[in-house]
């Protein structure tokens, strides 16, 4: 525990711990000193000069030592001639911070009235008007009128792209630099820069192609005025217009708070539009940051509501009856098959619903699987994080081993957040196949060749500081992510169960614990009801003859393999948010309801249950899917919760031990945060919105000894099979911006996205003749398909990286051929 | 930041030794960023894009990093101007001593404004801040890719001779004129 | 009197390395690698009075007594960015007099503990750079640079590095930033430097000047170069003398020397029968003296130290001492000094940034005649929203030409002020 300091701002006395700087001490006094340059997430430069204020340090007696005394006793104060910065100094023990003197007040009006000197003044059409720093602190301690000539102002250009999602207008920049230390010092990637200087500083980037960093939209959070501002938002809407809803992103398993904002918009018919996300502070999640994909993909799909189901959308919504004779019609082929039915569940469920399908299941007999890549989901539920833990508080002394995963790709706020515990002291072990962006942090990388997962988990202890970092029992805690990066279910599980072993004796310690970096917001909430994994070796020929209702999952667009097993099931009854390969193919399609349309829990791979909010009403004709499995489970004589997914939980929380002692109320209960943000705050954090709607809590941890349903406890795969003697395997990896159900519509982002690809080695390449950005043919599981070959000198030699999502049949590493080249035929294409 | 590391470095290529040099002098990287920037300039007089991301690799920084230190100094440039830049000071002491005269009359006989190239390309005419050679006013310097030489106590005349002298070197060739 | 820092002007070749070592050179260097503790160097430095010739005038020895003795390694960052308007004495020392500068440089180490030091010199001096990098070259071949020195255990290495053309870097920190490669704007202090320095470690930095001084300390004694100067400012200072005089150049003379020996007796007056109207003794960053019958012998008499050249209303500074005569008018002169410190400010902070592109704004309008009385006002008052807010002392500076000029030289701006009337003065004044 750091020492505390006593001091005095403005009259009010604080006590806050040593280090603390005088800004944040007057912050936590309640007393706002204006800042622009400042972030609370950053190390002060200084450099605005808005905070000045007025500082006093007791004098000592030179000779003494001893405190020098007014005539009453009381301390005799020293003053600086000069105003002083509050955000660079820090507290000292009986200092004297006064921030409203008239000669503090004059120093703060005269640099904010240097700042709009050069400032546009353009609130009327600015994005930021209504929650500008900049716009508050002028109405608050600004000049009345300028003294500045109009037409001495520089002219600068308004709308420079920086990149395609990030807008500068150079006019309004006041070169605080926020943007470019954020880039630099919390995202790690420094693509923007000042150029020039004096006057004309200027934001810039040089880098290719332009700001491209996958947190770029955290800037115009911080930008304390609207120099910065996002594609889809620009010009969109007025903040004073929008209301906001709660909720959580669910692109990954970090489970991101968020908040939409909402309005009705003539052109959408008076219906409710999502127009932007930002953040919703969560310091024990996402702090104040949004990824990218979170920010900008969040909600498109709500947009398509015209399209959705085109087929049936108009008969659904005329008539409800309709929707009614789909459930029937599903519930006869359910009840008929009992346990010839497969329920197929995905990670994008809320808990609520899987809940419901998971006793469906139960009544009829049949087997309910949880459709994932990934496997080991019985060590996170006994091993996992639990109550108490919180990523942020890692640091010096503590370790983090990441193994088979690029953070940076899949789980992008686990990537900063495991990075600035590495900055703050915490040991990080990187073993990963491939060089990652990960890997410029890390105090050892260990890399291993494709399939030799197990192994290296296994040598780790033996090596001497690694091992030592690793060992139980040392004080520090750890923490192991574990992927699967060219791993499949069967190879994924197998290194769960290794690195569970490292774990061993520290279960149930706060902030030690395994954590899966799964591909979908629920996963490990799935694993928290104990379903059961689809075995992807397995799932095709499991599926004949059998009647398969699917939910929020999509096999036939992952694999074609699969979409010929759905060809010959018994009855393919699929329930989803959008048209997907696998509608296409059902018999009966029951359209749900999307997670901004309804409310939820999710389960984050932290194991921290977090609720979402409706944003916008449900799109006609759909509704949340626990209460279609519900409707259904009705007609098969099963007594359901249907009416509310409040009253889903309650029922969850009491018959699962995990959930045990959670409701919606605890689950939204919220806390102090450090630092402020949002409302009148927004100065001070950004326009990141405070929490007010939950912060979630932890699920308890498992007992039980872990169903080893997924580990066979051999080494993966890899090298037992065929594989052997494969020139070139092929390992499934996974890509941020990747061609997955709920990214397609965010059109922002396909430009990122790209076509199908894979990734090779030059070396490889060249020997079949291929060329970087040419097309070829690649045969996988049987399967031709036509894709990009990209260059990679990154990987080993041996491998052909190939993205999920993409529609490429690949679930684990497996022979691959590739014909350069070649494009397939239009005949056989069909 | 890219993870490749194999690209070329034409830089690192065409002065092997000097290159080398840069990187033994400091004991962190970056601080190689200047000198090696000098070298960029060298040949065109100025630092091309992709002269930027050549350094930026060899010192694994991103291209924006290196650019704004282009950016900030004034004897590095980003585009192209004449094969010479003769910067006469004009600032307070010089001015003192009649360099406003001097720039101006220069301006006159070159045909040019300052800020602007002579028509064969050849001599880009600035006016720059103190060179630490006050006493000597008038005076320029002469910065040719990177070189700089001083010309101290000048006159409008031997200006125009010196001009004359690098006009007929011609585009191609480097002036060896010692300062004066 | 010799020389102490222009000893070329007595020893012609002193730059060449052997003739230096004829005339006592590196015997300094030698004494205190053989013979003295690290201590004993301060000690002596600080006994010997020397004060920071780059501007500040800062005691050299109590500067090095504050680097941390548990945090290594030390640097020794020797300040040769002379870029204040009309400065030029660091320059012609190490063009002349090289070797002595680097035994200075090297002396300078040898007191902190530092195994490195690097020369920052402005990009302007690129071929000083590369005849330092010879002189450099030729102590290593001679042994007194590199490893084991003189047999002892102590090594060295001076390494040059080249700035691009700014002002800025000439402030310590951002004199750091730049050696580190990056855009040269001052950091937050503290820490200072003599804690987090270069690359983060304890760093002292010290003029050009300041260091040529040391080999003639370690050489003499401290008491001798105690008694030269004044009690409070001891030794020799070179003044940069340039503008409208007979004789400009540097002349090295004690602290204390008078103005009037300075401008009269070694300067030779002022040219063309000119009157001296005023002075900036600090190059650009000066207040300007005012010069008329009144004050001229109040100013031609006082001593230029670093005390007593307050008492005019200005500062010693760097000793760039600057002449104006009687043709020239203020508004004209603060047209060039807002011009360069707007030109050369960095962009960190507002006040700097801002203030002095507003201030050129409103001095352009006036020195083209278009200004009015409030211009002045308003001026004077942007000139003090400026003045001490901002993170180095740049944004001060440029405030000071500005201000000084304004409350001292009234008549030059009213009568291009059409409006502004002899009420001007005091309004200004108060
Ligand atoms: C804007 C600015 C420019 C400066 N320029 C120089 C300079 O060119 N040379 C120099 O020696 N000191 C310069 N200084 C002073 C240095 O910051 C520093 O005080 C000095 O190098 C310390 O050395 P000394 O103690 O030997 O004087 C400058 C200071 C400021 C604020
Ligand atoms: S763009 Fe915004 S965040 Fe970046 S420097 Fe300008 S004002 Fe600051
Ligand atoms: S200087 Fe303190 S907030 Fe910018």
């Amino acid at each position: 525990m750091p020492k505390s300091v006593n001091l005095i701002v403005d009259n009010v006395r604080v006590t806050v711990p040593e280090g603390t700087l005088v800004v944040d001490a007057a912050k936590r006094a309640g007393i706002d000193i204006p800042v622009f340059c400042y972030h609370p997430k950053m190390e002060p430069v200084g450099m605005c000069r808005q905070c000045l204020v007025e500082i006093g340090r007791p004098m000592f007696d030179r000779a003494t030592g001893q405190p020098v005394l007014e005539a009453d006793g009381s301390p005799k104060m020293q003053f600086m001639p000069k105003l002083e910065t509050a955000c660079t100094n820090p507290v000292s023990e009986g200092m004297v911070v006064l921030t409203a003197t008239d000669k503090a007040k004059a120093g703060q009006k005269e640099i904010l009235e240097l700042l709009l000197t050069n400032h546009p003044l353009d609130c009327p059409i600015c994005d930021k008007g209504g929650e500008c720093p900049l716009q508050n602190l002028t109405m608050g301690h600004g000049p009345d009128a300028s003294r500045f000539l109009f037409d001495e102002k520089q002219r600068q250009p308004k709308h420079v792209a920086l990149g395609d999602l990030i807008f500068l207008d150079r006019e309004r920049c006041i070169q605080c630099a926020r943007c470019i230390r954020f880039q630099d010092k919390i995202a790690g990637e420094p693509v923007l820069g000042f150029y020039s200087r004096g006057r004309a500083t200027d934001i810039v980037t040089f880098s290719e192609p332009g700001f491209d960093s996958i947190f770029s939209g955290n800037t115009t959070d911080i930008c304390p005025v609207g120099a910065l501002t996002t594609a889809d938002f620009r010009f969109g809407a007025r903040p004073w217009e929008l209301k906001n809803a709660a909720s959580v992103c669910t692109h990954c398993p970090v489970g991101c708070n968020l908040t939409f904002n909402v309005r009705r918009e003539v052109k959408s018919g008076g219906g409710y539009v999502i127009k932007r996300a930002l953040p919703r502070q969560n310091e024990q999640v996402n702090e104040i940051w949004l990824c990218d994909k979170g920010r900008f993909a969040s909600y498109h799909y709500t947009e398509l509501m015209g399209t959705f189901h085109a087929e049936d959308a108009s008969r659904l919504s005329a008539d409800a009856s309709e929707f009614d004779a789909r459930i029937s019609r599903a519930a006869e082929k359910l009840s008929a098959a009992k346990s010839e039915a497969l329920i197929l569940a995905g990670g994008r469920l809320a808990n609520e619903d899987l809940f419901n399908l998971k006793q469906l299941a139960g009544s009829l007999g049949a087997k309910i699987r949880f459709y994932t890549p990934m496997g080991g989901g019985e060590y996170t539920t006994r091993l996992g994080l639990s109550a108490g833990s919180n990523l942020g508080a890692l640091g010096k002394g503590d370790t983090i081993l990441v193994v088979a995963s690029d953070l940076y790709n899949e789980a992008p706020l686990w990537f900063l957040r495991v990075k600035a515990a590495a900055q703050r002291g915490a040991t990080l072990i990187l073993a990963t196949a491939r060089a990652t962006k990960l890997d410029e942090f890390a105090t050892f990388v260990v890399r291993y060749p494709y399939g030799d997962e197990v192994e290296t988990i296994k040598g780790l202890v033996g090596r001497e500081k690694i091992g030592a970092a690793l060992a139980a029992g040392s004080a520090g805690n750890l923490v192991v992510f574990y992927g699967s990066d060219g791993l499949g279910l069967q190879g994924s599980a197998d290194l769960a169960a290794e690195c569970a072993s490292l774990l061993d004796g520290r279960a149930s310690k706060a902030n030690n614990g395994l954590v899966g970096v799964w591909s979908t917001p629920n996963a490990q909430g799935a694993w928290e009801l104990g379903l059961s994994p689809a075995d992807d070796g397995n799932l095709a020929s499991e599926l004949k003859g059998k009647t398969v209702y699917i939910v929020a999952a999509d096999p036939a667009g992952d694999d074609p393999r699969l979409a010929e097993a759905l060809q010959s099931a018994k009855s393919v009854i699929v329930q989803d948010i959008l048209t997907t390969e696998t509608t296409r193919l059902a018999e009966i399609v029951l359209p749900a309801a999307a997670y901004t349309e309804r409310e939820g829990t999710y389960t984050s791979g932290e194991r921290r249950v977090q609720r979402f909010y409706p944003a916008v009403p449900a799109r006609p004709g759909t509704r949340p899917d626990f209460s279609i499995t519900a409707a259904i489970a009705k007609k098969c004589g099963l007594e359901l919760e249907a009416r509310s997914a409040l009253l889903v939980m309650n029922k969850l929380a009491a018959s699962e031990t995990a959930f045990a002692g959670l409701s919606y109320d605890r689950l939204s209960q919220v806390g102090d945060q450090w630092p402020e943000v949002g409302q009148g705050n927004l100065y001070y954090g950004g326009t990141s919105y405070q929490n007010t709607q939950g912060l979630g809590a932890h699920l308890s941890l498992a007992t039980a000894a872990p169903v080893s349903s997924t580990a066979s406890g051999k080494r993966p795969a890899l090298k037992e099979t065929e594989l052997r003697f494969a020139k070139l395997i092929a390992v499934p990896v996974t890509k941020l911006y990747d061609q997955g159900t709920t990214m397609t519509p965010a059109a922002l982002l396909n430009s990122h996205v790209g076509d199908a690809s894979v990734s090779i080695h030059p070396a490889a390449a060249q020997k079949i003749g291929l060329s970087n950005g040419g097309q070829a043919v690649i045969k996988l599981n049987g399967v031709e398909s036509e894709v990009k070959i990209r260059f990679d000198e990154s990987i080993p030699a041996s491998v052909v990286l190939v993205y999920r999502s993409f529609g490429l049949p690949i679930s684990g590493p497996c022979a691959v051929e590739i014909l350069a080249n070649q494009t397939i035929s239009a005949d056989s294409k069909a | 930041m890219s993870l490749a590391k194999n690209i070329p470095n034409p830089l690192r290529e065409k002065y092997p030794e000097e290159v080398q040099a840069i990187f033994d002098k400091y004991p962190v990287k970056r601080s190689a960023v200047m000198p090696l920037l000098y070298l960029a300039q060298r040949e065109g007089g100025y630092i091309t894009k992709e002269g930027m991301a050549d350094i930026a690799s060899m010192l694994d920084l991103d291209v924006t990093q290196v650019a704004s230190i282009v950016g900030f100094y004034t004897l590095y440039h980003d585009e192209k101007a004449g094969k010479y830049r003769m910067q006469v000071c004009n600032d307070l002491p010089c001015a003192l001593r009649g360099a406003d005269q001097f720039l101006e009359s220069l301006c006159q006989n070159l045909g040019i404004q300052v800020g602007e190239t002579t028509p064969d390309g050849l001599v880009t005419l600035e006016a720059v801040t103190c060179l630490a050679a006050c006493d000597k006013a008038p005076m320029f310097q002469l910065q040719e890719g990177d070189k700089l030489t001083y010309y101290e106590n000048m006159s409008v005349d031997r200006t125009l001779e010196l001009v004359t002298a690098l006009k007929a070197i011609g585009p191609q060739g480097t002036y060896g004129g010692e300062a004066k | 009197m010799s020389y102490i820092l222009l000893r070329h002007r007595d020893i012609p070749n002193i730059k060449d390395i052997e003739v230096y070592a004829k005339h006592g050179g590196f015997e300094s260097l030698k004494k205190v690698v053989t013979s003295m503790q690290s201590q004993q160097v301060v000690d002596e430095v600080k006994a010997s009075g020397l004060r920071g010739r780059g501007g500040a005038g800062f005691p050299t020895g109590v500067k090095w007594s504050f680097l941390p003795n548990n945090i290594w390694p030390h640097y020794v960052v020797c300040n040769a960015d002379e870029s204040e308007p009309g400065t030029f004495k660091d320059r012609e020392i190490m063009e002349n007099n090289p070797f002595q500068f680097l035994e200075g440089v090297a002396i300078a180490c040898y007191g902190v503990g530092a195994a490195e030091g690097y020369v920052y010199l402005r990009g302007e001096f690129k071929q000083l750079q590369v005849f330092l990098d010879e002189c450099i070259l030729q102590m290593h071949a001679a042994g007194l640079l590199g490893d084991n020195l003189f047999g002892s255990s102590y090594s060295l290495k001076i390494k040059t590095h080249l700035g691009a053309g700014a002002y800025i870097c000439g402030e310590e920190t951002a004199l750091l930033e730049s050696i580190e490669g990056k855009r040269g704007q001052p950091r937050v202090r503290p820490p200072f430097p003599a804690v987090v320095g270069l690359y983060g470690k304890p760093t002292v930095i010290n003029n050009v000047e300041t260091l040529t001084n040391l080999p003639q300390i370690i050489e003499k004694g401290a008491g001798w170069y105690k008694g030269l100067g004044t009690d409070k400012s001891a030794g020799v200072k070179i003044f940069s003398l340039s503008g409208n005089i007979n004789n400009p150049g540097n002349y090295e003379l004690p602290l204390g020397t008078t103005f009037r020996e300075l401008i009269f007796n070694y300067g030779g007056g002022i040219p063309n029968g000119h009157k001296l109207r005023a002075i900036m003794p600090a190059g650009a960053s000066s207040s300007i003296i005012r010069i008329d019958d009144s004050t001229f012998d109040k100013v031609m008499d006082t001593k230029m130290d670093y005390e007593n050249v307050q008492s005019v209303g200005s500062l010693l500074g760097s000793a760039s001492v600057i002449i104006i005569d009687d043709t020239h008018s203020m508004d004209w002169v603060i047209d060039k000094t807002v011009h360069f410190f707007k030109h050369e400010s960095c962009g960190k902070c507002t006040p700097c940034r801002d203030g002095n592109y507003w201030m050129l704004h409103i001095v352009e309008r006036i020195h083209a005649g278009h200004g009015t009385n409030a211009d002045l006002l308003l001026l004077k008052n942007v000139a003090n929203q400026v003045n001490g807010k901002c993170l180095c002392a740049l944004g001060d500076f440029s405030t000071m030409a500005v201000t000084s000029a304004l409350e001292r030289f009234p008549e030059d701006f009213a009568a291009i002020c059409p409006d502004a009337s002899a009420g001007v003065h005091s309004t200004l004044k108060a």
